[in-house]
Order: C-alpha cells, then sequence, then structure tokens
C-alpha cells in the first residue's frame, strides 16, 4: 500500500471514528475509493477498529456489496429480479457475455468492465435493465445492448 | 411570476427511460425561448412507469395540468411549438388533465391514493412543497394536542397494520415498545426492499420522503424514543440522496433534532446503507447489519421490543407502513379505516410489471380483486396473449392462478391461496412463461441469499434448486416432485426466520396449481410454455420465410444462415435458443417445437 492510499484510509478511519457500529460504513467507504477491499486494508481497520482480521474477513464475504479483488473501470450489474428474469434477463446476459467476450461473470481482459449479477434494481417496469457505474438502462434490446456498450 | 410550470418525473424509472435529456432539453427551451416564462421543476414517480418519461404543463394562470407521456427530445420540440407557442395541446400524447373532460387513463380510476398521494406531484426536493401539501401537520397536532398513548391508541383504532409483508397491527407494535422501560430505545425505518418485483418503497423514498420521516418522528414520540435509523440498501442511490437531502431539511426546520417545536421531544434519524445482503430484510439480521456485523437472523423472543439494537428496545416498520402514519393522524383513524376489508384497513401499494400492458405502480383500497387490478387497472396482457399467473410476495410468496382472481386482496384471502401479501410485488406471468423455471428462479435466489445459519435453509434449498435445474434440463425423474415436497415440508419447518420459513413457497404453490407443467417436464420431457431451452428446438420455417433477414441479424450469436434467394435457417448447435429471431421475425415463421 502506498503512502497515500494509506492516507485516505486513515482519514476515512478518522470520519467514523465516533460512530457506533462504523465498520461497515468503514468498508463501505473503503470500497468506494479503492473500488475493493485488500488484505492490507482489512489489516489496518483491524488494528484501529480493534476488531478480529476474522469477523472482517466474514463481514466482508457475506455482503454482494464488498468485493475482495480489485474491479474493473466501470461496473455492470445485469439484473436478474422477476420480472426481468420473465421478460428475458437470461438473453441480456448471453448477450453482454457474447460482445464483451466473457466466460461468466467476472472482469474483462482488459480491465474495462467487472459483470455482475444484481437480485433486483427495482426498476420492474422497464425490464429487462442493466445498470452500468450509476446509470440504469431499461428496456433493453439486443441492439441497445450494443449501442450502450459502445457508449462506454 | 411564469406562465407556464413544467414538471419532470425523475424517479429511477424516468431517468432510466431518458428523463435526464428531456430535463436538459427544457433548460434549453428556457434560455432560447424566454418569452415563454417557464419554470422548471422535478418530481418523483407518478406511478405510470410504463409511459415515462412523463412531463406536466401546468398553466400558472388558469392552474390547468396536462400530463404527457412518453415524452422524449423530439416530442417536446413539437410540445413547445404546438402547446406552449400556439396554445394547442396535443391530446394524442396526453395521459391525463385537471380537466374533467379530459382524457384520464383507466389507471387511476379505483386507486385511492394515501402514501402515493404526493409523489409524482411534488418536488421530493422541497420540504416547503411537503408542508404546502398539509406536510408535518400531523406532527405539530401530535406534539401539541395528544399523549403517547393517544397516538398509539389512534394508530391501533385506524386498523393499520404492518406493509413490509407480515402484517402485524402497527398500533400493537408500538405499544410493545412503548411498555419498556429504558432510558434508551431505538425506531428503525426498514429500507431494505429487496423482494425482487417490488418498487414502492423506492418510489415513496425518491418522491415523497418526508412522509416517511415524519411517520417515523410520530412513532418515535409514541414509543419514546430518541434515536433512528434508516436501512437503506445501496442499490437505490438517488433514494438515500434525497432521504439525506429531506433530513437535513427537517432539521433545520427542528421537525427533527433536539427539543423539537419547542417541546421537551428530542429526536435523530441517521441512514445506514444496506451492503447487499437479502436476508437483512428480517428485523433481527436488519439489526445486526446494523451494529457492523453479518446479517443473520437470531431467535425470538427476545423480541426487538425487548431487546433491539445493541439491546436496547427497539421498534422497526416499513418505508410504507411510515408514510399511512400522518395521513392517519391528520385526517383521523376513522377515515382510514373506512377503507378495506374487516381485517384489513386503509389502502396497499402494488407494483405491477411483468407480462402486463400497463406496468408501475397502484394504489387501492384493500379489499379489491385481483382481477380488478390487473385487468381493469392495467389494462391485462399485452400481445393478445393469455393470462396465465401472477407471483406475489417475492421469493417468499407463490403464484395465482386464472381461477382465483376473483379473490379480495387482503392479507388473510392472499395467504389461504399460498401466497402472501408481502411487500406488494405483483409480477404477471402469461403463457410463454414456465411455471417450473419460475420455481427454479426463486429457488436460484433464496438459496443464494440464505445466509447460512439453519442446516434445512442452507441445504434444503440447494437440494431444491438442484432437483427443479435438472426437471428443466429434462433430466427429471419419477419421484422427483414428491422429493420436493417433502424437502418443502423440511426446510419451513426447521429454519429460524422468514427467509427459510418461506423459501419454498414458490415451490408449493406452482405444484398445487400447475402440477401438469411439472408432470409434462418429467414424463414427457417437453415444456409446454416453450421456455426450458434443453426441452425446445427453434426453426424455421421454410414456406412462411420471407427473407427479410431480421433474425440473423438480431441473432445475437450469428447462428442464423441465408440470404434473399435462400431461407434463412437456424444452426441447432450454435444457437442459444433466447428468442430473439421469434420475437422479430415479421411472419412468425420462427416456431418452438
Amino acid at each position: 500500500m502506498s503512502n497515500a492510499e494509506k492516507t485516505l484510509l486513515m482519514q476515512i478511519l478518522q470520519k467514523h471514528k465516533t460512530e457506533k457500529g462504523s465498520l461497515i460504513p468503514v468498508l463501505q467507504d473503503i470500497q468506494e475509493h479503492f473500488g475493493f477491499i485488500s488484505k492490507e486494508s482489512m489489516e489496518l481497520v483491524s488494528e484501529q477498529l480493534d476488531y478480529p482480521e476474522s469477523d472482517i474477513y466474514g463481514v466482508v464475504t457475506f455482503y454482494a456489496q464488498f468485493k475482495l479483488e480489485k474491479p474493473g473501470k466501470h461496473s455492470m450489474k445485469i439484473c436478474q429480479g422477476t420480472a426481468c428474469h420473465v421478460i428475458g434477463a437470461d438473453t441480456v446476459r448471453d448477450v453482454v457475455f457474447k460482445e464483451l467476450n466473457l466466460k461468466d461473470y467476472g472482469t474483462t481482459e482488459d480491465m474495462k468492465f467487472t459483470v455482475e449479477e444484481v437480485a433486483c434494481l427495482g426498476c420492474c417496469s422497464l425490464a429487462p435493465v442493466i445498470m452500468v457505474d450509476n446509470q440504469v438502462f431499461g428496456k433493453l434490446t439486443i441492439d441497445k445492448i450494443k449501442k450502450i456498450l459502445n457508449t462506454y | 411570476m411564469s406562465k407556464y410550470k413544467v414538471v419532470v418525473g425523475m424517479g429511477s424509472c424516468g431517468i432510466a427511460a431518458g428523463a435526464h435529456s428531456v430535463y436538459e432539453k427544457v433548460q434549453e427551451t428556457i434560455k432560447n425561448k424566454p418569452e415563454l416564462e417557464i419554470m422548471l421543476e422535478e418530481t418523483g414517480c407518478i406511478g405510470m412507469c410504463y409511459k415515462e418519461p412523463l412531463v406536466e404543463i401546468e398553466n400558472v394562470k388558469t392552474g390547468k395540468k396536462f400530463l404527457y407521456g412518453g415524452v422524449d427530445v423530439k416530442r417536446w420540440d413539437k410540445i413547445v411549438e404546438e402547446h406552449l407557442v400556439k396554445g394547442e395541446g396535443i391530446k394524442k400524447w396526453m395521459v391525463k388533465t385537471s380537466d374533467k373532460d379530459g382524457t384520464e387513463e383507466d389507471i387511476f380510476k379505483k386507486q385511492f391514493r394515501i402514501v402515493l398521494a404526493r409523489t409524482g406531484h411534488i418536488n421530493p426536493e422541497s420540504i416547503e412543497e411537503y408542508i404546502d401539501t398539509d406536510g408535518y401537520k400531523a406532527l405539530k397536532r401530535v406534539l401539541r394536542d395528544m399523549k403517547r398513548e393517544d397516538v398509539i391508541d389512534e394508530i391501533k383504532k385506524s386498523g393499520l397494520r404492518g406493509r413490509g409483508g407480515a402484517g402485524f397491527p402497527t398500533g400493537l407494535k408500538w405499544e410493545f415498545a412503548s411498555k419498556e422501560k429504558n432510558s434508551k430505545k431505538y425506531m428503525v425505518c426498514n429500507a431494505d426492499e429487496g423482494d425482487p418485483g417490488a418498487f414502492m418503497d423506492r418510489a415513496v423514498l425518491e418522491g415523497d420522503p418526508h412522509s416517511v420521516i415524519e411517520g417515523m418522528i410520530i412513532g418515535a414520540f409514541a414509543v419514546g424514543s430518541d434515536e433512528g435509523y434508516i436501512y437503506c440498501r445501496a442499490e437505490y442511490p438517488l433514494a438515500i440522496k434525497r432521504l439525506t437531502i429531506a433530513i437535513e431539511q427537517a432539521e433545520k426546520m427542528n421537525f427533527l433534532g433536539d427539543k423539537i417545536l419547542g417541546t421537551e421531544f428530542s429526536f435523530y434519524i441517521t441512514i445506514k446503507q444496506g451492503a447487499g445482503a437479502f436476508v437483512c430484510g428480517e428485523e433481527t439480521a436488519l439489526m445486526s447489519s446494523i451494529e457492523g456485523k453479518r446479517g443473520m437472523p437470531r431467535i425470538r423472543p427476545p423480541f426487538p421490543a425487548q431487546k433491539g439494537i445493541w439491546n436496547k428496545p427497539t421498534n422497526i416498520n416499513n418505508v410504507e407502513t411510515y408514510a399511512n402514519v400522518a395521513w392517519i393522524i391528520h385526517n383521523g383513524y376513522e377515515k382510514f379505516a373506512k377503507l378495506g376489508t374487516e381485517k384489513s384497513k386503509g389502502t396497499k401499494v402494488f407494483s405491477l410489471s411483468g407480462k402486463i400492458r400497463k406496468t408501475g405502480l397502484v394504489e387501492v383500497p384493500m379489499g379489491i380483486s385481483l382481477r380488478e387490478i390487473i385487468f381493469d387497472i392495467a389494462g391485462g396482457i399485452p400481445n393478445n396473449k393469455k393470462f396465465k399467473a401472477v407471483q406475489m410476495g417475492g421469493p417468499s410468496g407463490g403464484c395465482i392462478p386464472e381461477q382465483l382472481l376473483d379473490i379480495p386482496v387482503d392479507y388473510d384471502s392472499l395467504s389461504s391461496t399460498g401466497a402472501i401479501m408481502g411487500s406488494g410485488g405483483m409480477v404477471v406471468m402469461d403463457e410463454d412463461s414456465c411455471m417450473v423455471s419460475i420455481a427454479k428462479y426463486f429457488l436460484n435466489f433464496t438459496q443464494n441469499e440464505s445466509c447460512g445459519k439453519c442446516t434445512f435453509c442452507r441445504v434444503g434449498t440447494k437440494r431444491m434448486h438442484e432437483i427443479l435445474t435438472r426437471i428443466t434440463e429434462g433430466k427429471g425423474r419419477e419421484g422427483d416432485v414428491e422429493k420436493l415436497e417433502e424437502i418443502a415440508y423440511m426446510v419451513a419447518e426447521s429454519s429460524l426466520c422468514g427467509l427459510g420459513q418461506t423459501a419454498p413457497n414458490p415451490v408449493l404453490t406452482t405444484l398445487k396449481y400447475f402440477r401438469n407443467e411439472y408432470e409434462a417436464h418429467i414424463k414427457d420431457k417437453k415444456c409446454p410454455a416453450g421456455q426450458c431451452k434443453d426441452l425446445i428446438i427453434l426453426k424455421i420455417d421454410k414456406e412462411k420465410c420471407i427473407k427479410c433477414g431480421l433474425c440473423a441479424l438480431n441473432c445475437p450469436v450469428d447462428c442464423i444462415t441465408g440470404n434473399k434467394d435462400t431461407p434463412y435457417e437456424i444452426q441447432q448447435k450454435k444457437c442459444i435458443k433466447c428468442g430473439s429471431c421469434k420475437s422479430v421475425c415479421p411472419v412468425k415463421a420462427v416456431l418452438v417445437e
């Protein structure tokens, strides 16, 4: 970990110092700033918050939001909600995989996209939907998916 | 004063449908045509998601309002030209007008809006607009005229039951928490809307956050709490943003904070973001998560009202429940109790999605029938297809078939079908939806989301998912149905929390109402709905094919060959059976076998 990263981590810890139950908010901030939660940052959090490392690892692996590996530049979430499933989320997934040359969920070779599935984005009336970074795209067709991918 | 007020619907659905570019376009119009004197505002979800983006034009002088649907940048230009410049509204794009003789879409008939009364009408980022529409009046009345017991009594008499799924009487819950003798109590709002297919809480938080906050403050006063948490899923960034703004505004005006409105009552709210675990919608898991731990449910009793967050008495209600509170206090419990059925009072918000014409949110009095909601309000099934089932209650619920569509929508009638009211998500399925595949889908969901604490839930849901997978792959065996039933019973009986106890419901209801589909998969190796990919082949009828090539153009795996002289053909080896060719073929030449 570089010194700059260490400073950022300490700032995050400082920010939540007085908060009760601060472990998850701290990890959420680390996830947001670094894109993932490294072994070193877990060690530092453990030391600073006086929490066993194993507990921190337990929390990190329990919640879908936390990643252990460095993700791609953009995050893509393919909605697998009921409405999306009924209307064709599987096709969306197949098309995305084919366009990005992926065999399964994960990060593309060029580190441009990390593709994950998400239980429901709550935009069921626009099914099928995906979310790229924080933007939701709905009523997807094969053409539309290709166009969206081309804009990134 | 401006001539026109233009309001753009900016809920998540609206934004996904392109509301941002329309909003920018309106800003451009304001710059280029200052003579039109346009005032621009944004609002939350109106509930007509199928018509997004929605733009409302109000003639400030006359007070007349016109709501336009499907407004893209091009339509906006036309609306400016015809409506704003020439003064001639474009009737065919209007979905609602304030005139009595105007076009009013059927979706608004039969609705009664309490929770959604303001969403889509006020600017959710303006506390002034909330106050102008009777906001915080209930809180003022409570603090001025009522004792804690009076508030609880009023809510009890209204008959309000929890809108998160289980339907526990809210007044009673508050009474339990209020009777605990402890100087520290917590008030929690469960905004971890995780059921796939439910999005009413998101719409309320995005469109009318103050109504939830006011309900929470009143509740806190009643139970004697001074600190509250809103536990909201991280997947709802817009809801979190608007809640944050609303809390700041309420603090500034002293509806929240120290010595609220000059009384001795103080209350603070903090937002906690969920980190992506469905089980955290369960109250004991949610509390663990707030404490910063893994969200694992625990045994009750002790109930949260006795020992909740950090072992202090805690009261938890859902977003929609809180959003009813201020209305009840302001309008009186009698008015609320008049709506609905004997045991289910008031209204319920339902989110409609799936194979249905008018997707969106509707709020109806309890007791109206499912048929009225699906056919009269939402316009039925598109593309001349036949209704097959409606899935209610998400992974804890079940599929209700056609023959039961006339039952009234209330907690007890719905439970009698094997489904549940749940949070109110309705996903409609037509003849092309395979019920075994739906059951498999939900079991995949629950086995992924099981926290792993109880063996029957952890292992049982996995085994059920395996059996369902093999059935949909055409490898089902004699006795599989019975095995499913056996495991379902064990999982339901031996799990600690609601997730495990209700996880078998999607399987049990589909087995109850659509057993023949299971048998067709197992015995005949056929999927009657033509959805299970391993049991179907897609073929192009050479006689019918007009050689247009649309199928090949749309095939995601390029497995269709042909040209303008030879009919198109699907290379079965490469085909992923996505059905894209079938959906684009203009002459229906793609057949499912």
